[in-house]
């Protein structure tokens, strides 16, 4: 198998040296969070008072996780590290509950994103050569724009035409003889089923590849898109905490992604109890980003479950390869790509006056896509018998909730009484989706 | 003269109408006029019943979500052209109707119809002038 490399020097450092730089690194961007005010009493309380109080790896373990409540209860600024001038670009999420997160990066934090994604492009492979059509949603999700700017690092030909607009989206791939996919699973499968609709050959496209993440999907699911399209799918993994796509990325021998580690201090803990585990272990991932000073994050517990391979490579590269991700230690759900927390649903139902106590979310299959069905009851006191009335209700609980989780749902009205109540902690969130 | 009208919230789910209609059957009371307005999902039933403070409570009882509306039952010449007479007076006057249905049953020569006006005093009082007759709440369970 031919490998190429973007940096074969860091792609292929000695692990002693690797490890060497990330203490390096540690220490750099212990002294960036020394910045922040969230930080500051954190490290200090945990006895680190300055970058020099890390001496070795090891030392990392002081410090207690963060999580996403830390990032949300420290909105807007409690985590910037840097002067305001300094920060080129903000990426923001929704949050689990309304209130959102947010990340600053730094020029330099975009450099250090984009080398990682002209690494992970290389990795599979891919290069100056190809046509790049980039399907993922720009905007604040990180997907769209992470692998844009890599992929004109390496010098491919980009089509930013983000996510949605199928038949637009095959005309493209004909006119302009596509050969490289960024993509989800589910939406690679939802085109497969629109080609022909589209009076669209296989043989009048040219893909020769496909990167695919934003949502869980097993081998299978590669299998099958590879079969379809007769193309190589490689997985991709990233979070925007940790700048977005571009932690982890497949190299051509397509098994487990290999994280980017002289940018991400990599561990994998039990999720209830917190404690440490060792290789090919499963559990919950925690990285602390080496290569962000506007937002530093130390031990930032993903909630995503997988687990890192012992085996080198035979790419050659040194640096690990993480597992299929699968499942989260938390309640979060993947619609199409974009993450959405049960409670945010509940934020935006729980608001509206004419909706009464109980409300449901079934998670359906729609051919390859998913469905996302929001089920309220209505407040039997709110109730005029008027029609039109319920209609503008449904329509506003589903313009509510996109402003809220960025996809629209399908909202049915129910009676009161109608949904099942439950006893204790409630059973809220139906996901009848095979799994991908 | 207004009568009251009673909107009932129904999920589109198999035998919720025949909830309904079997609980005042069961409290005898009598349906005088029915109407439904559906959407994919959900409907609203709405009735004209004989004894309508009884079949609300019985309604709520039952966990159905009920609302009472006030409407008009005005008697029109069972003829062609019958009802166009009245659309004509009430458009004259710039009364609006929101929705209209039929009674069930009707008296010889006479359609009973239902109208929900935008302004129902109003509209009584084009009627009246027009010696249009309305329907009393007391004539519905005597019908």
């Amino acid at each position: 198998m031919e490998v190429s490399y973007w940096n074969k020097e860091i792609e292929t450092l000695a692990r002693p040296d690797l490890e060497k730089l990330q203490l390096q690194r540690l220490k750099e961007i212990i002294g960036y969070a020394l910045k922040t005010h969230f930080y500051k009493k954190r490290l200090e309380k945990a006895g680190l008072k300055s970058p020099e109080d890390i001496k070795s790896l090891t030392d990392l373990k002081k410090i207690p996780y963060t999580t996403k409540d830390d990032l949300r209860e420290n909105y807007p600024q409690g985590l910037l590290a840097v002067a305001p001038e300094e920060v080129v670009r903000i990426h923001t999420s929704s949050g689990t509950t309304g209130i959102p997160t947010v990340i600053y990066y730094s020029r330099e934090d975009l450099n250090n994103w984009t080398e990682n994604l002209a690494r992970s492009i290389v990795a599979t492979g891919a290069g100056k050569k190809d046509v790049f059509q980039n399907m993922m949603s720009y905007g604040m999700f990180t997907g769209g724009l992470g692998l844009h700017y890599g992929a004109e690092k390496v010098g491919m030909t980009v089509i930013p035409i983000g996510g949605g607009n199928t038949k637009r989206q095959i005309q493209l791939m004909k006119d302009f003889r596509t050969t490289v996919l960024h993509i989800t699973p589910s939406y690679l499968l939802h085109i497969h089923s629109k080609l022909e609709e589209c009076d669209t050959k296989l043989e009048e496209l040219a893909l020769r590849k496909a990167f695919i993440g934003a949502e869980p999907h097993s081998e299978n699911t590669r299998k099958k898109i590879e079969g379809l399209f007769n193309i190589d799918a490689y997985n991709s993994y990233g979070l925007s905490e940790m700048n977005g796509p571009g932690v982890a990325f497949e190299c051509v021998y397509k098994n487990g992604m290999h994280i980017w580690e002289d940018g991400y201090i990599t561990e994998i803990i039990d999720p209830k109890t917190g404690a440490l585990l060792g290789d090919e272990e499963e559990g919950e991932v925690v990285f602390t980003n080496l290569i962000r000073k506007a937002t530093p994050l130390l031990r930032y517990r993903t909630r995503d479950l997988a687990f890192v391979y012992k085996n080198a490579c035979p790419c050659g590269r040194t640096h690990r390869r993480l597992s299929r991700i699968t499942g989260r230690s938390d309640d979060m759900l993947i619609v199409n790509g974009v993450n959405v927390f049960p409670s945010q649903i509940e934020e935006v139902v729980m608001r509206i006056p004419q909706v009464g106590t109980n409300y449901q979310i079934y998670l359906e299959k729609d051919g390859a896509l998913d469905k996302l069905i929001v089920k309220v009851e209505i407040y039997s006191k709110m109730f005029s018998g008027d029609i039109n009335e319920l209609d503008k209700l449904k329509t506003r609980i589903g313009e509510d909730l996109r402003a809220s989780i960025i996809i629209t749902p399908h909202v049915e009205l129910h009676e009161p009484g109608s949904l099942p109540v439950f006893e204790g902690k409630a059973k809220r969130v139906v996901d009848n989706r095979p799994k991908l | 003269m207004k009568i009251t009208q009673i909107s009932i919230f129904l999920e589109n789910r198999k035998g919720r109408l025949f909830d309904v209609c079997s609980l005042l059957g069961q409290k005898k009371i009598n349906i005088r006029a029915l109407n439904i307005a559906e959407t994919e999902e959900f409907g609203i039933l709405r009735i004209v019943v004989d004894k309508p403070a009884e079949a609300v409570k019985a309604l709520k009882e039952n966990g159905f979500v009920a609302h009472l509306t006030d409407i008009v039952a005005v008697e029109v010449a069972d003829q062609p052209g019958g009802l166009a007479d009245i659309l004509k007076i009430l458009n004259e006057n710039n009364v609006n109707v929101e929705y209209m249905y039929g009674f069930v049953e009707r008296s010889a020569d006479k359609a009973l119809l239902v109208f929900r006006f935008d302004d129902p005093d109003r509209a009584i009082s084009v009627l009246n002038s027009n010696k249009i007759k309305i329907i009393g709440s007391k004539d519905i369970g005597g019908l």
